[in-house]
């Protein structure tokens, strides 16, 4: 594994983080109804900090959850890998008739995604669903779009996104990594 | 992430990790059934079969439930209502479930070892939902779950498992399973109830039930299976009651309250009195909302290891 190009450091997350927070207070008008759920693992931690941002920029705090999707996956039956570890879903808000804002690390085929998508509809009945991810790094396989996108990155199957964050990884890079 | 086994047999030899790993599962799905819509897609094509030579309610049930949560197809076979009554033997059956391309068999016996038996001859996983007077694995995991998810830790805690020791599989579950996890094992009950030589897995006998209340943080207290009292252990329900009954007088001697499991179903006022079963202190429901969240762990973690 050979890293090829840092595609983001500290500071271009940061910015990221803003910009995505600034878009989705303009395309909702506001923060009414608006909730912030973050895809497990590094999901939940975009999702904390947009939350955060948010409630600088709208001076009110916007009720955030975690989902983990493992138990919706489409791959648990037919691949011969170990289960993934459970890591519970932390949802203390109803989501009926609320605007979601589903928010995840990478965006790639587009599996995650829908796995989260019927999880959420099990949960309630929320208004919208809208998408935020950091990094698109193309190939999908479902017809899947973000709502909002820190940045595109285009790649070959052979490649990897890496994407660290301080609060697991002890810092804030995102990688372009081969593992072919 | 799973199981050092493909089968849950019971829990003697199973390792503090596989332990650890069903009971954390275990929260990760009580939270699903704490949902509107208490069902996952998890298990969608797998199939199921129960098969239960011996009449049970409520592990069937809950065993039921924990399936169909999980998505899975079942198919439930009672001894009293299928071929076993016409005189199949115990390898047939299992040869027709295997026939049937089924992945994983949740089997009751009243034959000890009969689930290790069946996980010998079928390709499928296979479940101990009771074997006899060997083990309840499942039941001793839903225990444990509920004392952990009450204490935060099994480590150093003391369990005092009070009854008929000698008829209980889910004493000798609870016993091998709670060792494993560090907790002190001790045991109470009439001398003809508890095996000689028990106390070589470690735990500490006793035969008055006052001298272990003052000693532990929950007892475990066992139904009297009184379908099983022909042997004449005890002289009558109400001399048991007088001597084993855990009461409100009794636990009131206590510094601190203690925490009251029970398997189900109770005998009210034999070995519990009524009012204890329904106190505070008392976490028997909360065993019973437990069993489904372990057992669709213990689904979980086994299904993929065909």
């Amino acid at each position: 594994m050979t890293v090829k190009s840092v595609v983001m450091d500290e500071k271009g997350i940061d910015r990221s983080i803003v910009r995505l927070s600034h878009e989705i207070i303009e395309r909702n008008k506001g923060i009414v109804n608006l909730v912030i759920i973050g895809v497990k693992t590094r999901g939940e931690y975009l999702a904390r900090r947009i939350a955060t941002q948010i409630k600088n920029l709208e001076e009110a705090n916007i009720p955030c959850g975690f989902i983990d999707i493992t138990l919706y996956r489409d791959d648990l039956q037919t691949r011969s890998l170990e289960h993934p570890e459970l890591k519970g879903t932390e949802i203390q808000f109803d989501i009926t008739d609320k605007h979601v804002i589903l928010v995840d690390d990478v965006l790639y085929t587009g599996r995650t995604t829908r796995a989260a998508l019927d999880e959420l509809v099990d949960l309630g009945r929320p208004a919208s669903i809208q998408l935020a991810v950091l990094i698109d790094r193309g190939h999908r396989e479902l017809p899947i779009r973000a709502d909002y996108v820190g940045k595109n990155v285009p790649t070959s199957v052979g490649e990897q996104i890496k994407v660290l964050l301080k609060e697991i990884d002890g810092k804030d890079e995102v990688l372009l990594v081969d593992v072919g | 992430m799973s199981l050092t086994s493909r089968h849950l047999l019971g829990l003697y030899n199973v390792p503090k990790e596989d332990i650890g790993k069903i009971l954390d599962s275990a929260s990760s799905f009580k939270e699903v059934l704490d949902r509107p819509i208490k069902k996952v897609p998890t298990l969608q094509g797998k199939t199921i079969v129960n098969l239960f030579f011996e009449s049970s309610t409520r592990t069937r049930i809950s065993f039921e439930l924990a399936q169909r949560r999980l998505s899975a197809d079942i198919v439930n076979f009672a001894a009293s209502t299928s071929s076993l009554s016409k005189g199949e033997t115990f390898k047939d059956t299992a040869r027709n479930i295997e026939a049937m391309k089924i992945d994983m068999v949740v089997v009751r016996h009243q034959s000890a070892g009969a689930p290790q038996f069946l996980s010998r001859i079928v390709d499928a996983n296979v479940i101990n939902a009771g074997d006899g007077r060997h083990e309840h694995p499942t039941q001793a995991l839903l225990d444990m779950y509920t004392l952990r998810e009450k204490f935060g830790t099994l480590k150093g805690l003391r369990v005092c498992i009070v009854g008929d020791i000698l008829h209980s599989r889910v004493a000798l579950s609870n016993i091998y399973g709670l060792k494993t996890m560090g907790a002190e094992v001790s045991l109470c009950g009439p001398a003809t109830m508890i095996p000689r030589e028990i106390d070589k897995l470690g735990v500490q006998v006793y035969h008055r039930i006052e001298d272990v209340i003052p000693n532990v943080d929950a007892l475990n207290v066992l139904r009297i299976q009184l379908e099983r009292q022909e042997g004449g252990h005890f002289p009558s329900i109400r001399e048991y009651h007088n001597y084993f009954g855990v009461t409100r007088e009794r636990l009131e001697k206590a510094e601190k309250p203690i925490t009251i499991l029970h398997p189900g179903p109770i005998n009210r006022d034999v070995e519990l009195s009524a009012d204890v079963a329904d106190s505070e202190h008392s976490v028997i429901l909360q065993q019973v909302l437990n069993g489904v969240a372990v057992r669709m762990a213990i689904l979980y973690l086994l299904s993929q290891s065909n």
